[in-house]
């Protein structure tokens, strides 16, 4: 088998994997199609979810705030133990399937919980649990269903699939809302039957990858995985960047105070960070793979750098704003996947689930530490001096992550 | 899983889908509250309960009325107007009717003032999601709030925006946020300020607001012309002035944790509050039926409520005054 010799020599492998090229790919676009069609589920209750918690149920602004308390913390944890068990019992598709099963379900829970903000907050909860059950599974299945030197156009492929969907969401929602005069519930039932649909899809599409077993099988495997010095030193840097790395919310609310964005449009920013990063998903990812992952990782945090620069700069022309939306775009193609990819070639076989899940974990819990510093920065001083605090630091940590080129073995391959 | 078999499964979630939305197309189609045929009733007829009628059917979300010889009926014919609004408010042959444009994501609303027989004069449009809406009692100025989401997209948190349109000079403020703020006498400063449930005293200068920051909230009085104001109570929220402008009907959290809110009066002159007979948890801006009683809109189940009356001075108990009704505004006699 191909996968066995992703630490070999690349020539040998190339030509071995020719023929199971095909078959990878299929996997790949299966599970994309899975995202995609759960993206739609999601979404489209995302973008109601305001309208039927106010509208429909009459909650009050306290009351969303008790909702909001579902935390990131839980979610690092179920995430970390999604990934953990995914490895142990080497069922990755089935861990992925029961996280996908709980996010369908969770749908139904939002419908039977009526306007208890604490069956709201449970259901919630559950949809939370399922997403972070599945990601590292889905993503260590697309990385085993890849080739090495492939991977990050397999992650470009799935992650564009994905934006498609969350696209199509909202639409699918005003489409719902319109045929049945209003009905929050017919949006509920519909998203759940979509979500089923792609319950049904990862089942019969997708097609398992069994690594061989792993000879640790604790809790503590995981942290080994942080003696692999190359995993380590990735973990490491991707959290250190998380760390000096705004958040997507102040990014959208600077851009709005900044050029006076009027408040109809305000909603339609993330689409335009999200367009970019759809159309440069798959370029990237491909890039990524021809001229080594990191490089366009830290590429990809020099173009958020040059978005907060944008948005320090003059505000005269509404240009600007456009170019630092696509500028968030373009951060977003080169980092979100392609970290997955530098991972996943890192990683071995049997701890491609944990792996996942430690580097998406150590990158959210950076990246909430830095949302809390610039919320702190923003009231202390003023959003001018926060930006340029993070676009200081960021600098600095871009440079000597170029400096210390943690993956210069894989670019020497 | 054969393909056969996927396709079948995936055909019965799509017959359960569309067969849903169907469902729920019919159900609103049918009638459930008795509509009174009768001469015609503007804004100006005196003895009018106006409200969001809440009934399941036809009319769900139009605006409705009931005389008030009638109320305390369970479901006394209410004669029903075309306009569609998720919360109205009546003053002085003014109407503000806050509408949910249908089926538009994200969220927008439309701010409809209307002439006395409900015919639209004047609209603008909002993004958001439709809270709450006032007039000031001499018509002149309509206040409101949205929810809006956007502000902090990626976290699925909520701020409100509440604005005012003074329909004499057309100056449209579409959010309180830049107003100057003191609380304790001291100059308050946060990027996470936001207003909500706006009442305006007679004078159309004073006026009362929700003023939430950091998880707390506070009652505060403004000036609409220096456009300042201060903050008086803590854990209170949606104020509504009495007709006579001395008290403030709100709802009120006994501590900032807890999770219910009670019916409560504030003396403007000694700032005693009274909590009122209403033992549920309220979560509305409250509105005055007359000079000794509060009326406000209690939640049955989904989508329904109830219109209910308490006296403003904690004394009697709560009794029905419309059923399946919201935002009531009474034309006062």
């Amino acid at each position: 088998m191909y996968l066995a010799s992703r630490s070999g020599s690349g020539v040998a492998a190339v030509s071995k994997s020719v023929g199971a090229l095909r078959a990878t790919t299929s996997n790949v676009v299966a599970l994309g199609l899975v995202s995609l069609v759960t993206d739609i589920s999601s979404e489209m209750v995302t973008a109601v979810w305001p309208l039927y918690l106010v509208m429909g149920l009459g909650l009050s602004p306290l009351q969303f705030g008790a909702l909001e308390g579902v935390s990131g913390a839980t979610t690092a944890l179920v995430r970390l133990l999604g990934g953990h068990f995914a490895d142990r019992w080497r069922q990755l598709k089935t861990t992925a399937i029961v996280g996908y099963a709980l996010s369908a379900a969770s749908k139904l829970a939002c419908l039977c919980a009526g306007s208890s903000t604490a069956a709201l907050g449970a259901a919630l909860a559950v949809d939370r649990a399922g997403k972070g059950i599945r990601t590292a599974p889905r993503d260590a299945l697309i990385s085993l269903s890849s080739t090495p030197d492939a991977l990050g156009r397999a992650f470009g492929v799935h992650r564009a699939m994905d934006t498609v969907g969350a696209f199509l969401g909202p639409l699918v929602a005003m489409g719902i809302l319109w045929a049945s005069l209003n009905s929050f519930e017919a949006v509920f039932v519909a998203s759940f039957c979509i979500a089923v649909v792609g319950v049904l899809l990862m089942m019969s599409q997708v097609r398992d990858r069994k690594a061989p077993p792993a000879k640790a099988q604790s809790l503590g495997a995981m942290l080994a995985l942080l003696r692999l010095k190359p995993f380590r030193r990735v973990v490491g840097w991707a959290s250190l960047l998380g760390l000096v790395t705004m958040s997507d919310a102040f990014v959208y609310l600077i851009l709005q105070r900044r050029w006076s964005v009027d408040a109809v449009w305000f909603p339609l920013m993330p689409l335009g960070s999200a367009a970019a990063y759809l159309l440069l998903a798959i370029p990237l990812g491909y890039l990524a793979d021809r001229i080594g992952r990191w490089a366009v990782f830290l590429g990809g945090h020099c173009a958020l750098l040059g978005a907060l620069l944008v948005l320090l700069g003059p505000a005269h022309r509404l240009a600007f704003a456009a170019v630092a939306l696509v500028l968030h775009g373009v951060f977003y193609a080169a980092t979100d996947g392609v970290l997955m990819a530098a991972a996943g070639a890192l990683l071995p076989e049997h701890a491609q689930a944990r792996g996942m899940s430690l580097i998406q974990t150590g990158q959210a819990t950076a990246r909430t530490l830095s949302s809390v510093a610039f919320g702190w920065l923003w009231t202390c001083w003023d959003s001018r001096a926060a930006v340029m605090v993070m676009a200081s630091a960021l600098a600095v940590v871009v440079l000597a992550a170029a400096i210390a080129r943690p993956l210069h073995t894989e670019d020497a391959q | 899983m054969s393909g056969r078999w996927l396709a079948v499964f995936v055909g019965m979630m799509v017959v359960i889908g569309a067969g849903y939305t169907w469902h729920a197309r019919q159900r609103h189609a049918r009638a459930a509250v008795p509509v009174a045929p009768g001469p015609a009733i503007s804004l100006r007829t005196p003895g009018q309960l106006f409200f969001r009628n809440t009934e399941p059917g036809p009319h769900f979300g139009r605006v409705a009325a009931v005389p008030i010889e009638q109320l305390g009926q369970v479901t006394p014919p209410r004669r029903v107007f075309d306009a569609e609004c998720d919360r109205f408010a009546v003053a002085a042959g003014v109407g503000l009717c806050v509408a949910q444009q249908p089926g538009v994501l994200p969220p927008m609303s439309d701010v409809r003032i209307l002439d006395q027989d409900l015919h639209v004069v004047r609209q603008r449009a909002l993004p958001g999601t439709v809270s709450r809406a006032k007039l000031s009692s001499d018509g002149k100025l309509a206040v409101w709030t949205l929810f809006v989401m956007g502000d902090d997209y990626s976290e699925d948190r909520f701020s409100t925006r509440a604005g005012i349109w003074d329909l004499t000079t057309d100056e449209f403020t579409k959010t309180l946020e830049d107003m100057p703020v003191s609380v304790g006498g001291k100059r308050y400063f946060s990027s996470d300020v936001n207003f909500w449930g706006i009442t305006f005293a007679g004078d159309d200068t004073r006026f009362y607001a929700t003023m939430a920051s950091k998880g707390r909230t506070h009652l505060v009085q403004g000036d609409y012309r220096l456009f300042r104001a201060r903050a008086l109570e803590e854990n209170v929220e949606c104020p509504s002035l009495s007709p006579d402008g001395k008290r403030i009907a709100f709802k009120r959290r006994e501590s900032p944790n807890a999770t219910t809110w009670r019916l409560s009066v504030m003396d403007l002159a000694t700032r005693a509050i009274t909590a009122l007979a209403e033992t549920h948890s309220v979560d509305d801006q409250a509105a005055w039926l007359d000079e000794r009683t509060v009326m406000y809109g209690l939640s049955r189940e989904r989508r329904e409520s109830d219109v209910w009356a308490v006296p403003a001075d904690g004394s009697g108990a709560p009794r029905l005054l419309v059923a399946g009704a919201a935002s009531p505004a009474l034309v006062y006699p």
